[in-house]
């Protein structure tokens, strides 16, 4: 009982900064998600094109994925010095991996007769990319970003390390203090928080993309149609 | 208006899909590849609109070779069906049918227009055009997938195994529908089938095929009454080369030939006289060259009996008859619609050779059913 009256004793004395490092917080995620879907996103059509590069392409962001966080960051900062940009580059590297190998995914699991039919209607290939895989793939390449940016809300909370700021600061200013755990969760709240309404807002986003939309309602109307 | 020139199709590999192909047909016309799968049929039908390329040999539409232009403009000339219908499920049914419509940049008003026009054609109501595919039954669809491929009023349509997925009783009413809407809009129709019933209802011509080659090539008729060989004779089955006898068989073959004739110089006592002695109702009338004149009948001859002496004064000259090498299939039709009882049979100078009556109609049930059953024995 004690914790949660000083937690609120912290919030209300330091809401603004609370405020303010979640924002920060946020922001480096949503940029190395956003990055990442740049380089991504094309990489997923590029090795869905060509599928040979798909083994090696994925290999590649797997092995990423697959290294710590913390010595991803020291490594990084090694080249790159201190400060958010380190951290936002991180976090680019690990949203690789979701968002290239959804969309590969995605675009793959295009049928391959509506492709055949959109050739034989006669678009260009441009045109096949931009009416038919891009629509129909769309809810899966969204699920892909939505995973990277949970992970990034999780990673980011360590960039405090190398001084990127962020809600792992107050994390880790508790874990240092005598008595400290009202200002730990005063960090790790806002911060699960913040990815489970991430989650639930990319995944609203996700159904809204689908391509088959199921209307309820005008449903009811067609369930028998005749021949 | 489509002609194949020595194509040929090789694959990776050496398989020979397609061997020298040599076809040629006219505008209009609805043509029907069949044979077993792996003949190459599909593959032919694919070189039109370049979605496979001849490795060999040229295709000309309208006299122009498809090589020389450009795909992409030439797949936008040539509409498309396929079995799996291939809507594009994120788009609307007017979105779906007014594709082609778009990439040749038709502007929005006039696509739906286009639209809703079409969609009467296969009677369809306008609420239609704002529904997605998913919400339609699979005839639907495919009608749906037949109309896309209209839509730019190409003459020239590829279609393989449209109706293939569909259930029985759509997939006939489709292929009626369709095979009206051919006619009506006067498309040349290139169909890939393997079912040898759908080619015989719908072809104009029918292209056989197996392993790559041509086995023959015909109207559906010629091929029933001449199959070039076995295999054709197999793929198109005993039983229906049975059942298709009385529509290749001609009216001479089944005709009586010893109709009961007069002349016009005749007098009605002895026409009376005659019909008594043949047990019929009524006579034909010929004259001295077996020449067709008309006919008389007992009710005429009762009518006109106190006034009449010859059969010339009650002769009635309007009277239908068939040649003797038309179909049986045509004439049982006119038969039955007309309600006659029976039909002369004359040659092509009108001479009186025989006479189809509703008794050889029974001949004809009872070889159906019981002839080949005789022969077996």
């Amino acid at each position: 009982m004690e914790v949660m009256k000083d937690l609120f004793v912290y919030f209300s004395e330091n809401g603004a900064y609370v405020w303010e490092q979640f924002f920060r917080h946020f922001l480096m995620s949503a940029y190395g998600v956003l990055f990442a879907a740049i380089v991504g996103i094309p990489v997923g059509i590029l090795i869905a094109r060509y599928h040979k590069l798909s083994g090696w392409v994925i290999s590649l962001a797997n092995i990423i994925q697959t290294i710590p966080a913390l010595a991803m960051l020291a490594v990084l900062m090694l080249v790159m010095g201190l400060g958010t940009n380190t951290v936002v580059f991180a976090l680019f590297l690990y949203s690789l991996l979701p968002i290239i190998k959804n969309t590969y995914t995605g675009i793959r699991n295009v049928d391959a007769t509506l492709l055949e039919s959109g050739k034989a209607m006669g678009m260009t290939k441009f045109q096949v990319l931009r009416m038919v895989e891009l629509p129909l793939s769309l809810s899966v390449i969204m699920a892909g970003l939505r995973t990277a940016l949970v992970i990034t809300i999780g990673v980011a909370t360590i960039g405090t390390f190398i001084g990127a700021g962020g809600l792992g600061d107050i994390i880790l200013r508790g874990t240092n203090a005598q008595d400290g755990t009202a200002i730990i969760l005063a960090g790790a709240i806002p911060t699960a928080l913040m990815a489970v309404i991430a989650d639930i807002v990319m995944g609203w986003i996700e159904r809204k993309l689908l391509p088959v939309k199921n209307k309820k309602g005008t449903t009811a109307e067609i369930e028998n149609p005749a021949v | 208006m489509l002609k194949f020139d020595h194509v040929s199709k090789v694959y990776k590999g050496g398989k020979k899909a397609v061997n020298d192909l040599n076809l040629e047909f006219k505008k209009g016309e609805f043509i029907v590849f069949i044979g077993p799968s792996g003949c190459g049929k599909t593959t032919t039908m694919k070189m039109i609109n370049r979605l496979i390329e001849p490795t060999d040999g040229t295709i000309y539409i309208n006299g122009e070779d498809i090589m020389k232009k450009d795909p992409v403009n030439l797949r936008r000339e040539i509409g498309y069906v396929i079995q799996q219908i291939g809507l594009f499920p994120h788009m609307t049914i007017q979105e779906n049918i007014s594709l082609v419509l778009k990439l040749l940049k038709w502007p929005e008003e006039k696509r739906k227009q286009r639209a809703k026009e079409l969609l009467t054609l296969v009677d369809m109501t306008p609420d239609y055009l704002e529904r997605y595919p998913h919400e339609l039954s699979g005839g639907q669809q495919q009608r749906i997938g037949v109309l896309r491929a209209l839509a730019a009023d190409q003459p020239l349509i590829l279609m393989d195994e449209p109706f293939g997925a569909l259930d029985p009783i759509t997939r006939d009413s489709l292929q009626d529908e369709f095979k009206k809407l051919q006619k009506k809009l006067g498309k040349t129709i290139v169909f890939v089938t393997h079912d040898m019933d759908e080619a015989l209802k719908l072809a104009d011509q029918i292209v056989i095929m197996r392993d790559g080659q041509l086995v023959q090539c015909g109207s559906p008729d010629e091929i029933l009454r001449n199959p070039a060989d076995e295999f054709v004779e197999e793929f198109i089955g005993k039983e229906r080369l049975v059942q298709a006898k009385p529509n290749i068989t001609t009216v001479e073959q089944i005709m009586n030939s010893k109709p009961v004739t007069i002349t016009p110089e005749q007098s009605l006592t002895e026409a009376i006289t005659l019909m008594k002695q043949n047990r019929v109702d009524s006579l034909l009338v010929v004259d001295s060259n077996q020449v067709l004149e008309g006919f008389i009948d007992v009710e005429m001859i009762d009518q006109k009996r106190k006034k009449a002496h010859l059969v010339s004064d009650i002769l009635q000259a309007e009277i239908f008859f068939v040649e003797k090498d038309a179909l049986v299939r045509d004439t049982i039709r006119q038969i039955l619609k007309k309600g006659m009882k029976y039909v002369p049979v004359t040659d092509e100078n009108r001479r009186l050779v025989g006479i189809v009556t509703r008794t050889s109609l029974v001949d004809i049930v009872y070889d159906s059913i019981w002839g080949e059953e005789e022969i077996a024995q």
